[in-house]
This record gives C-alpha cells, structure tokens and sequence, in this order.
C-alpha cells in the first residue's frame, strides 16, 4: 500500500513516442483536444452548483427571488446584507448563525480530539501488541462501521437519559444535556463512539506498514509498550494522524443526524440551525444562500488547505493498483 | 448588529474543561502503563490501550445494534413480542414498497454512476496540465454538508410559474430551449432521480481520487509496452487501465453503495420525503424519531444492516487474504 501512496506521489516523467506520421500526430492531437473538452465540461458542470450559490449569496434579498443569479453579469449589484443578517442578526427568523458557529466548534473540537487519540490507541495494541483473538477484535471494529447509525441513536439516547444499572448499583450515571456545563457531553460521547471504527481502521493500516526492527531495537534499549507508543510510534504517524483528524473533522462539522439526536435546539450546530432554515423558511432564499457559505466556509478552508492529507488517508483504505 | 458573544462563551468553557480532562486522563494512563512491568505479561497494556475504545464501541455501537435486533420483534411501545410483523409491513404497503423502489434506484445509480464519471475523469486530466486544480473542483463537494449540497442544488431546481422569471438554472435552459419550466421535485419516480444527482455530485470526487492514485500506481513498463505496440486511447483504456485498478474500482463502489444506503440528509432537506422519494434511511429515522415507533424503526434498521452484510463479508475476505500475503 505504501507503494501505491509512493508512485501516485512521484509524478512519472511522461513517456511520448515520437509521431512518426503525419496522420498519428493529428489523431494524437484530436483525442487530447476531446480528452480536454470532456475534462472541461465535467469540471464546470461540477463547478457551477456551488458558483451559483456563492454568487446568489452576495445579491440582495429581491433580486435573488425574482431573478436568477445568472443576470448578476448583466446586473452587477453586490450586498454583505445577507452575511450581516444570516451572522449577527438575533431574532429568529434570521440565521443567529454566530451562535451556531460556536456551538459546531465547540461540538466538534473535543469530539475530533477524543476519537482520534482513543482510536490511535486501540490501533496501536491492535497492530504492535501479541494477544489473543487480536485478529478477531480487528474484524469486529472493521464490521462495524457498517452499523447504520440510525440503528445505534435510540439506544444510546435511553443510555444517556437513564444511565445504566446492574442489580439497583448505578454504574455509568445519567448524562442529562439541560445544564450550559453538560450541554454537549451527549453529542461529544456519541460522536467519538462512531467515529472509532474508521479511525481505527485508518491508523491500524498506517502501523501495520512501520518497521518491525525498530519495534525490536526500542525493546532491546528497554523500552515499555507505552514508552514505544508516544516516543516512537507517535511521531511516525503524524501525517497519519493528520488524515484521520481531518476526516473525524469534515465528518463531524457536517453531521445532521447525530446532531439531531443528541443536541437541543440552543446547542445544536450549524447544519441543524440550516436544516431548520431550509425546511420552514424555505422562502428567506437570501438567508440559505448566505448561510449555507457560513457553514462551509471552515470545512472547504480545512479541505483545500490539508487536502493532500486527506487523500492520504482515503487511499490507506485498502486500495491497491 | 446586536450580537453579543458574552451568551456564547459559557460554551467555550466546558469545552476546554473536557478537553484538558480528557487529555490529563490520558497522559495519565500512558505514564501508569510505562511503570508497569515490562513486556512479559502486558495484559494490562492490552486493556489500557484498548480498553477505552472497546468500552465505547460496547455502548455506542454493540449494545444499540443487539438491542435494536431484540426491538425489531416488538411492537411501537416495545411491550407485546409481534414476531416478524414489523418485516412484513417492509413489504407490504404502497408506501413501503415505494421507498424500496427508492432505495433500490438510489443504490444502483449513484454508485455506478459517481465510479463512471470520477474515472472517465481520473482518466482525462491524468498528467494534464493543471491536474491538481482541476481534481479540486470535482473533489470539493466532499468537504460540504450533505444539507449544504441540497441548499445548493436548490437553486438549480427552483421553480417559477412561466410567467415570472425562473431562478433555478435547470429550469431556465429549459425555458432558454423553449420548453415549459417544470415542478421537477414533485413527479414521482423521477424526482428521486434529480435527487440522485445531488449524491452523485458529490461522491464522484471521491471516486475520482482513488482511482486516480491507482491509475498513476499502475506499472509503467506495461503502459509503455501497450504504446510500442500501438494501441489507441480506447484500447489502452479498456484492455490496460481498467483491468489494473479493478480492485480500486470494486472498493469505491462498495463504499460509495454503503454511503448511499445510509443516505439521509440530502432526502430530508431536498424534499422531506414528501412526494414519493422516501428511502430506507429517512422512513427509518421518521419511525423512531417522528412517530415513536421503535419496533418498525428497529426493523428497517436490522433491515438496512443485512442489505450491507455481503459487503461486509467481501471486504473481510479481501482483508484477510491481504493480512496474509503480507
């Protein structure tokens, strides 16, 4: 696998048999020239969803109901109302997105944090460490990531309001979500619990490919289990590290479900608060507009800037040439 | 304007509280575990590092699905055992059947189509100038909320009677060809179509990025050794490249067909599921949720689980028999 991350970043110098006639050379020619077009109206099909609406989002309010954005070339005329009002606006009708934006990173910053560094660990005794049923267990946590999660929210929901309890001895207390200060431990919890499998998987895939020496001379020099983990296997991973926590953050940022179940309406994240705004003002076309590029804007940041990682991480899934 | 972030920043505490819990906690079991006798019995390795995630596996993922089994053979209230009822409505109610219809157009369009389109343009703007830009534009749907995505599709479908403007694109090229603009979300079966092509949008970036690092992994000896011998574009592509990445090819549809079974939100903010585009995971979601039904629910969901099951069981084989040759 390591291979295949390997010639995919090489770029291979281009190999072009000299056109030895005429004809071969406009046949070459003719195919690249479709190859680019083809490529050209992909692309731009793929581009103008979200052109349209970025423009949309800077026109004022009764332009975007009576025209479409597509006239803004021939009526230039631009407005910041629509991010003024959809941001800061308070009254609910407008998007109150500020708060909102807050409650996405205040959900999603610990939940990132937890799975990553919890998963990092399980991959880690699941891979270096000899016990077992170690394969098993591994199987076990790959399945999982098939169990829809609308399977798993019930459950885990009655779990969270009454606790759980063996024989009247209360062994995990009741998580209530009513206090500002536990207001988002249900949706932290539940978070880190879907994100384990893939995480996990992900990262067991990375260490599995580290050098089995290395492993060997640190026990030589002593070192224990744990001290091999954060001295050796830690910085080793890191760009590892940095795919999975990229793709727990995309994938959390970008929740609806989750957030649904496990968050009230002061402390739901940005995608509810636009589901909201989608479903029943389906009318306040310059507040979804506006809002929709709010929410966005972190993730497609986070995205463009790390997505080398990204890919990374997406190719360590199993994919061989 | 009036906002005032003092109301918020009560959130950002506990969020740093749990962060510098979470992280004391850890840094702590790591240390405990470093004193502990070395490598002759690391059991206790074995639970530190492994015990926190399996415990949240246990009452995340294990516990819910065994429960939602046992629910499935019961009725709205979870009181009286109904045996395979809540299975049978599955199958036998004009709504029912129409959200598996649903489903089942969901699932053998997007994946064959997202997997077509993203390698036709792997293929295309492979070693082309400007390749990483322009994998960019078809990968970044990815980085957007699925509600984001039908925000935005939103505005290539709305629609306007005749006589006013029209100010989704679709429906003004098709007034621009001289055509009726059209409710387009509203005529079932085809509406779940144009729902269809928001995932579509959106997974063939996916499809795209894998394929293209297999395409580039391919040996070049055998490219080379296809050109010398003269082969055409066409040729290269279906006798060369396809037949190396074949198993890429498998893996994204596989993963994009789980993606698509589970699909949820881009039904919920498209049309509600009003109008017949129901599917499997939305009326899953309305039965527990809307009408507080956990037996049909819990069925739906067991339901959902055996249509990936197979999926499950190939991808573990291939696991295996790479663990393996390894």
């Amino acid at each position: 696998m390591s291979s295949v991350t390997a010639a995919a970043a090489e770029t291979s110098p281009l190999y072009r048999p000299e056109a030895t006639t005429a004809a071969g050379r406009v046949r070459r020619r003719l195919t690249s020239r479709t190859a680019s077009v083809v490529s050209i109206i992909i692309a731009v099909l793929w581009t103008i969803p979200t052109f349209g609406l970025f423009v949309s989002s800077f026109r004022p309010e009764e332009q975007i109901k009576t025209t479409g954005w597509w006239t803004f070339f021939s009526h230039p005329q631009l407005t910041l109302q629509n991010y003024n009002d959809v941001v800061f606006g308070q009254s609910s009708s407008q998007g109150q997105m500020a708060s909102y934006f807050i409650n996405s990173l205040a959900i999603t910053i610990p939940a990132v944090i937890f799975s990553v560094s919890l998963a990092a660990m399980a991959a880690y005794a699941l891979s270096w460490l000899d016990f077992k049923g170690r394969d098993w267990i591994f199987i076990g946590i790959f399945a999982l990531q098939i169990v829809p999660l609308q399977m798993a929210l019930v459950p885990l929901l009655k779990l969270f309001s009454d606790g759980f309890s063996i024989g009247g001895a209360q062994i995990i207390p009741a998580v209530s979500g009513d206090t500002p200060s536990t207001a988002f431990v249900q949706v932290w919890i539940a978070h880190t619990c879907f994100g384990l499998p893939l995480s996990v998987f992900l990262l067991h895939n990375f260490m599995a490919e580290l050098p089995r020496d290395l492993f060997e001379a640190a026990r030589v020099d002593g070192a224990g289990p744990a001290m091999i983990f954060r001295r050796i296997v830690l910085p080793l991973i890191t760009p590892a590290l940095a795919s999975v926590t990229i793709f727990q953050f995309l994938w959390i940022w970008n929740d609806l479900l989750v957030a649904l179940t496990f968050t009230q309406s002061d402390n739901a994240p940005l995608t509810v608060r636009l589901a909201q705004l989608a479903g029943t003002r389906g009318n306040e076309w310059q507040r979804l507009t506006s809002g929709a590029f709010v929410a966005m804007l972190l993730p497609i940041i986070v995205f463009l800037s790390l997505q080398r990682y990204f890919v990374r991480g997406l190719l360590a899934g199993g994919v061989k040439g | 304007m009036d906002y005032d972030f003092s109301d918020d920043i009560q959130k950002i505490w506990p969020m740093l509280i749990a962060v510098g819990a979470f992280a004391a906690v850890i840094v702590g079991l790591l240390l405990v575990l470093d004193v502990l006798p070395r490598w002759g019995r690391h059991r206790w390795h074995v639970l530190g590092f492994l015990g926190p995630a399996m415990i949240l596996l246990l009452i995340g993922l294990i516990i819910p699905a065994i429960r939602t089994i046992y629910l499935s053979f019961f009725d709205a209230g979870s009181q009286n055992f109904v045996g395979l009822e809540n299975y049978g409505w599955i199958f036998q109610h004009t709504e029912t059947l129409h959200m598996l219809r649903n489903t089942l157009l969901w699932v053998v369009f997007v994946p064959t189509l997202s997997t077509a389109i993203g390698l036709l343009y792997a293929v295309l703007v492979d070693k082309a100038r400007f390749e990483g830009i322009a994998k960019s534009l078809i990968f970044m749907p990815m980085a957007i909320s699925l509600v984001g995505s039908s925000i935005i599709w939103k505005f290539i479908y709305a629609y306007r009677s005749e006589e006013q403007d029209q100010i989704g694109l679709f429906n003004q090229i098709r007034v621009w060809l001289g055509l009726q603009p059209k409710q387009l979300l509203l005529d079932p079966p085809i509406n779940t179509l144009y729902l269809i092509v928001i995932m579509i949008w959106i997974q063939a970036g996916f499809a795209m990025v894998i394929l293209s690092a297999a395409i580039k992994a391919i040996p070049s000896e055998i490219v080379e050794a296809a050109k010398l011998d003269g082969v055409t574009a066409w040729q290269m592509f279906w006798r060369v490249t396809l037949p190396s990445i074949r198993p890429s090819v498998v893996v994204v549809i596989m993963t994009i067909t789980i993606a698509t079974l589970k699909v949820f939100d881009v039904v919920r903010t498209g049309t509600g599921g009003q109008f017949d585009t129901n599917v499997l995971a939305f009326e899953m979601y309305n039965q527990a949720f809307r009408y507080f039904d956990d037996g049909k629910g819990s069925a739906l969901a067991v339901f959902l689980f055996l249509l990936v099951v197979p999926i499950v069981i190939y991808q573990v084989r291939t696991l295996r028999q790479r663990t393996e040759s390894r």
